[in-house]
């Protein structure tokens, strides 16, 4: 089995964003991780692979800094890797996923593609819906389960309120993956060391004919969200406490 | 005046009042309420009251669009075009995330999720990037503006308009490539956490899975879902569907009451767009108290059992 993995360079929940111009972040400082959700879609194309045979090949679209990300992914046992270069931060979802098709049609297409059900950065959670569409593959997102038998792939997604669709489709087919689906495995030193070895093919996205340009959604302004300033700290017995608590969100707060 | 649709959600055959809310995003624009899962005259009444002019019941004229996403899907491309829209929103629940997405594809349109506001004539829409840290405001450089609208985040106001009904039903070929087998039903009765206007949360204090109960009865009294930390989850007093944050379900409700949460980034990732935010938490130190609107210092299994008694 030849498996694509998609795979996004996004900032580290954790780190502070901080905000450059009008629409654009300070990328140079902070810490990037893979997107967590596409952690899951390395894990289950690994574990395929460990399986059956094949190869994973991680395919990023992003700054040529993705790379260490990609490291990272290959470390938890890809094969190798393709970055498709892009000069800035944001590329829309249509052109992420031309990208994305544009890079694996060079490559040799697979017989199934991996993506996270979204990424914790732009969270559009629609690229690999347009990949799947462009390719002509079946599609379904927020998998939490699923098995691969007889050229058919049945997967389940939750759909709120603890209820879950199980989906069926033909192989190949483009699953996105979140948790519950396995648990990602943490690399190793010597798997590290390894990944450093493995070969990433970059290549510009002008030189797959599209024009970083062209997209139909722009960024026009990014603000940064307030934080709370800390909580009004309500005081006394345990009755005191609960009997003001409903006073303010019936009557202050008009929530309940 | 530009004509807008919204996508109906229902359930058990009354639209869902997130749905009412997406309405009331496109006032001042002509409603085009469209209706693919329930019979419209038993809607009739409530789109009518939030601002439909016109109620469009869309049907498939072969196959069964409960079965087939892309059928369904397929549908609401023809809807689009044959009722002329500029613009068309839904919800961004799960029904709602799948269906655009893939009704995005199959246009080739851009699309934007998950948003907290929409400006129509503007074509511009603002949503969270980098997990609730930053606002982002989106400029749709295309002829029509599609978008999913966080659940909760804009308030319904009702706008009487005239509600007239019409059918539709798309001439389109099921695509066939992915096959609804099954709904497994969880425990019934339980609100969709991503759409509930009341959620209240298990943090690792809730130290088994049975004490859920506790926080269950609490619900039952606010009308609230009850979710659950990533720390509850590994610890496995929680399934994955109840869990809050990054790596589960983003939410946006009224009211979040965090109980024994210890406030991680990620956690707050999932929430912080909540309006209000209460925190109960034994730990007078605990990082959550810092970034919510009201904490009570306290234990766990005094404090919302009070609560409950007194709601």
């Amino acid at each position: 089995m030849k498996i694509f993995v998609c795979v996004k360079h996004v900032p580290d929940t954790a780190a502070t964003i901080k905000i450059a111009g009008d629409a654009g972040f300070e990328d140079g400082e902070i810490k990037f991780v893979v997107n967590p959700y596409d952690e899951f879609g390395v894990e289950e194309a690994v574990s395929l692979v460990e399986k059956d045979g094949g190869e994973v090949v991680i395919v990023t679209v992003g700054k040529a800094a993705a790379a260490a990300t990609i490291r990272g992914a290959m470390a938890m046992g890809a094969h190798r890797a393709i970055l498709v270069k892009t000069d800035g931060q944001f590329l829309d979802s249509a052109l992420t996923a031309k990208a994305l098709k544009a890079a694996m049609e060079q490559d040799g297409l697979g017989d199934m593609v991996f993506t996270g059900k979204g990424s914790v950065d732009t969270e559009s959670f629609q690229t690999q819906y347009r990949l799947a569409k462009s390719l002509g593959l079946p599609v379904a997102n927020e998998i939490s389960a699923l098995s691969i038998d007889g050229g058919k792939a049945v997967a389940e997604r939750e759909i709120g309120g603890g209820d879950k669709q199980v989906v069926e489709m033909g192989l190949p087919c483009v699953i996105g993956a979140t948790k519950g689906l396995n648990e990602p495995r943490y690399p190793k030193f010597p798997d590290i060391m390894k990944a450093k070895k493995k070969e990433i093919k970059e290549v510009a996205l002008g030189d797959l004919g599209i024009d970083e340009n062209s997209g139909s959604i722009a960024i026009e302004t990014l603000e940064t969200v307030p934080e709370r300033s800390g909580a009004k700290m309500i005081e006394g017995s345990v009755d005191d406490q609960v009997t003001e608590l409903v006073r303010i969100l019936k009557e202050d707060e008009k929530v309940l | 005046m530009a004509k807008t649709g919204i996508l109906i959600e229902t359930e058990n055959g009354a639209v869902k009042d997130t749905t009412l809310g997406v309405m009331t995003a496109a006032a001042g624009q002509e409603i085009v309420a469209l209706v693919m899962d329930a019979n419209p005259a038993d809607l009739k009444d409530k789109l009518a009251e939030y601002g439909a002019a016109t109620i469009v019941a869309v049907k498939a004229g072969a196959g069964d669009i409960e079965a087939s996403p892309d059928l369904a899907a397929e549908c609401l491309a023809a809807a689009v075009g044959e009722c002329g829209l500029t613009a068309l929103l839904g919800t961004a629940s799960a029904t709602g995330r799948d269906l655009f997405a893939r009704l995005a594809a199959i246009l080739d349109a851009p699309m934007v999720s998950d948003c907290v506001s929409v400006d129509l004539a503007a074509k511009t829409a603002k949503k969270s990037h980098f997990s609730g840290k930053t606002f982002a405001t989106l400029k749709v450089n295309a002829d029509l503006f599609l978008a999913t609208v966080r659940p909760n985040a804009i308030e319904a106001v009702a706008a009487p308009a005239g509600g007239e009904i019409v059918e539709f039903t798309a001439d389109v070929a099921d695509p066939g490539l992915v096959t609804v087998k099954e709904v497994k039903r969880g425990e019934s009765g339980k609100m969709d956490l991503t759409e509930a206007p009341v959620i209240i949360t298990g943090g690792r204090a809730i130290k088994a899975a049975e004490n859920y109960k506790m926080l269950e009865d609490c619900a039952a009294r606010l009308g609230a879902a009850v979710g659950a930390s990533r720390a509850a989850v590994d610890a496995g007093y929680a399934p994955h569907s109840m869990q809050v944050g990054q790596t589960g379900k983003t939410v946006s409700p009224k009211l979040y009451i965090a109980c024994g949460v210890s406030g991680a980034v990620q956690h707050f990732a999932g929430m912080k767009t909540a309006k209000v935010i209460v925190a109960i938490n034994e730990d007078k130190d605990a990082p959550i108290f810092a970034k919510c609107d009201y904490g009570i210092v306290g234990d766990i299994f005094d404090v919302v059992p009070k609560l409950t008694e007194k709601l």
